[in-house]
């Protein structure tokens, strides 16, 4: 057993070793790998970062709540009280029925209409914040249902049509960009497997040397499989750099964007998890279009 | 004993017809005793190659059967070849060792590949080596050594896993008249302690030197198989080591 594992370990450091002999090679073979790896994990990064926006838009994403017109200041401000408590609530604010009064006759146009008015007609609002996690359709949904539920609350109005439509956008493309992962692993997997094939016609010779003195087919295969578990390794952890280096140079950008639009919006990287998922991808498809490579074609080269 | 009673190596009514219809070997029925030195002799394109393929599980018969050590080798599947390899040494005549690897690898790779623990490997090679006289070559690698001597390391790492079965094709072929007989002598003390020697070789006046049967090969059909000495084939108190007729033991 130690023997095995000791043999397993050097077969790994050894297979390191023989592509760092043929460092042109190997690494095309890894940049190659790691585009093909840091593209649908880019535009990943773009997509999740374009679901957050919809969360940091909080002005849009309000939550307007109409009291009945029974309700005066002290009651509302009793109500407010209340809500700042809810875990779901980021921040209540109330428009006292005469301000929003006053607002209308100044910006509608309908000012001297309004004078004829005996009593204000509006009632006092609350403009409900709801806290970046329930920034979804559904999320908002329901905390509008359990507003409604208030004995104060006259009409809880939410426009979330245009979050559902984004959202919706956003399911598409994060779809399409499964899509695109999806085509470019397998292309990781053939471009590895081609690297291993081409490797194996080097070194018939010693395969057949080793298959004539009892090498099994397993132990022949197993130095390729390291290899394509490096490679894919080695582009996975170059594919987590590129990424992260992209996400760098647009952060002051995309800030700079944000602050035009008064957001405080930060364009988020890739995560240490993503990126460890990016690594261990890498190693497993490098594997696999190894493994792949290696069966097919070791099978080929017989002693003769 | 076992050891007499059963040969190392039995053809039994062999032919071996290749897919472009050529017959390489026609109906060859003979024995090999367990601790014999047998000489395979035969112009090129006699069935020389094809005898020791068939021996190596590199080619399978048409016809007949072919036991080795008692066992078989119709009974040996595909997956079953490199479990039955480990028990043969071979020697080539182009030596086939690795140019990129050291002298101590080449020779641990029948070890290596049957996973034996390395400090085993380390003692196993350098005895090896020792046994052809390269010890002191042990971190060169194979082009920094003489023909002969590279040959000699194909010969260690033949006998590095002891095996009861030695077949050499042609490994004299490129070596001058004095190397030649070195080697030949070092594959005599292998015989000496107990292992079966299957030398093909068409060096008439190095053969005459020892005295061993030869088998004669000519177009496929077996001419000759003679003894030409009247010595004991076997005798088992030349066995040095018990381990020896036991390959399989250490794996």
């Amino acid at each position: 057993m130690m023997s095995w594992l000791t043999r397993h370990v050097q077969t790994l450091v050894g297979s390191l070793g023989r592509l760092s002999q043929q460092p042109l090679a190997s690494s095309l073979t890894v940049v190659v790998m790691a585009i093909a790896l840091a593209l649908p994990a880019s535009l990943n990064v773009l997509v999740n970062n374009a679901q957050a926006i919809s969360g940091s838009w909080r002005g849009v994403l309000d939550i307007s709540v109409y009291l009945k017109n029974s309700i005066d200041g002290v009651a509302a401000n009793e109500l407010i009280d209340k809500l700042k408590r809810h875990k779901d609530i980021k921040q209540v604010r109330l428009i006292k029925a005469e301000d929003a009064l006053k607002e209308f006759r100044e910006y509608s146009g309908f000012g001297e209409a309004l004078e004829a008015l005996r009593d204000n007609p509006l009632p006092n609002t609350l403009v409900v914040t709801p806290a970046p996690q329930l920034a979804t359709p559904a999320g908002l949904d329901a905390l509008s249902e359990e507003l409604r539920k208030f004995p104060e609350v006259d009409v809880v109005q939410l426009d979330t049509a245009w979050v559902q439509r984004y959202l919706a956008i956003l399911e598409a493309v994060r779809r399409i960009v499964t899509m695109i992962g999806l085509l470019l692993a397998l292309g990781a997997v053939v471009i590895v497997g081609n690297t291993i094939r081409l490797d194996i016609q080097n070194r018939c010779d010693e395969i057949e040397i080793t298959k004539l003195v009892g090498g099994s087919d397993a132990f022949v295969r197993r130095p390729f499989l390291y290899s394509g578990f490096w490679y894919g390794l080695c582009g996975g952890l170059l594919a987590w750099v590129l990424v992260t280096v992209a996400v760098v140079l647009l952060s002051g950008p995309v800030r700079h964007i944000a602050s035009l639009y008064g957001s405080q919006f930060e364009l988020s990287g890739l995560g240490f998890l993503a990126g460890l998922g990016l690594l261990v991808s890498g190693a497993v498809l490098g594997w696999l279009g190894s493994f792949v490579a290696a069966t097919r074609h070791l099978r080929a080269v017989e002693p003769k | 004993m076992k050891a007499t009673a059963l040969p190392m190596i039995r053809f039994q009514s062999v032919s071996k017809r290749y897919a472009n219809g050529r017959e390489a070997l026609s109906n060859v029925t003979l024995d090999v005793v367990s601790g014999e030195m047998v000489f395979l002799t035969g112009h090129s394109g006699a069935g020389k190659s094809t005898f020791l393929k068939l021996l190596a599980l590199i080619e399978r018969p048409t016809r007949g059967s072919l036991l080795v050590n008692g066992e078989n080798l119709a009974n040996i599947t595909r997956h079953k070849i490199p479990a039955y390899r480990r028990q043969l040494g071979m020697v080539f005549q182009d030596h086939k060792l690795l140019a990129d690897r050291s002298i101590f690898d080449n020779v641990a790779l029948p070890l290596v590949v049957a996973n034996t623990p390395s400090r085993d490997v380390a003692k196993r090679v350098r005895a090896a080596l020792d046994q052809v006289g390269l010890l002191k070559y042990e971190q060169a690698r194979p082009i920094e050594l003489s023909t002969g001597e590279q040959q000699r390391v194909g010969l260690a790492r033949a006998v590095v896993t002891k095996p009861a079965l030695l077949i050499a094709d042609e490994p004299t072929g490129n070596l001058d008249p004095d190397l030649s007989l070195e080697v030949m002598n070092i594959f005599r003390r292998f015989q000496d302690v107990g292992v079966t020697v299957l030398i093909a070789s068409h060096n008439v006046a190095l053969i005459e030197k020892f005295n061993a049967r030869r088998i004669h090969l000519e177009a496929g059909r077996l001419i000759e198989s003679s003894s030409n000495t009247g010595e004991v084939l076997f005798d088992p108190s030349k066995f040095l080591a018990a381990d020896v007729l036991a390959p399989g033991a250490s794996l």
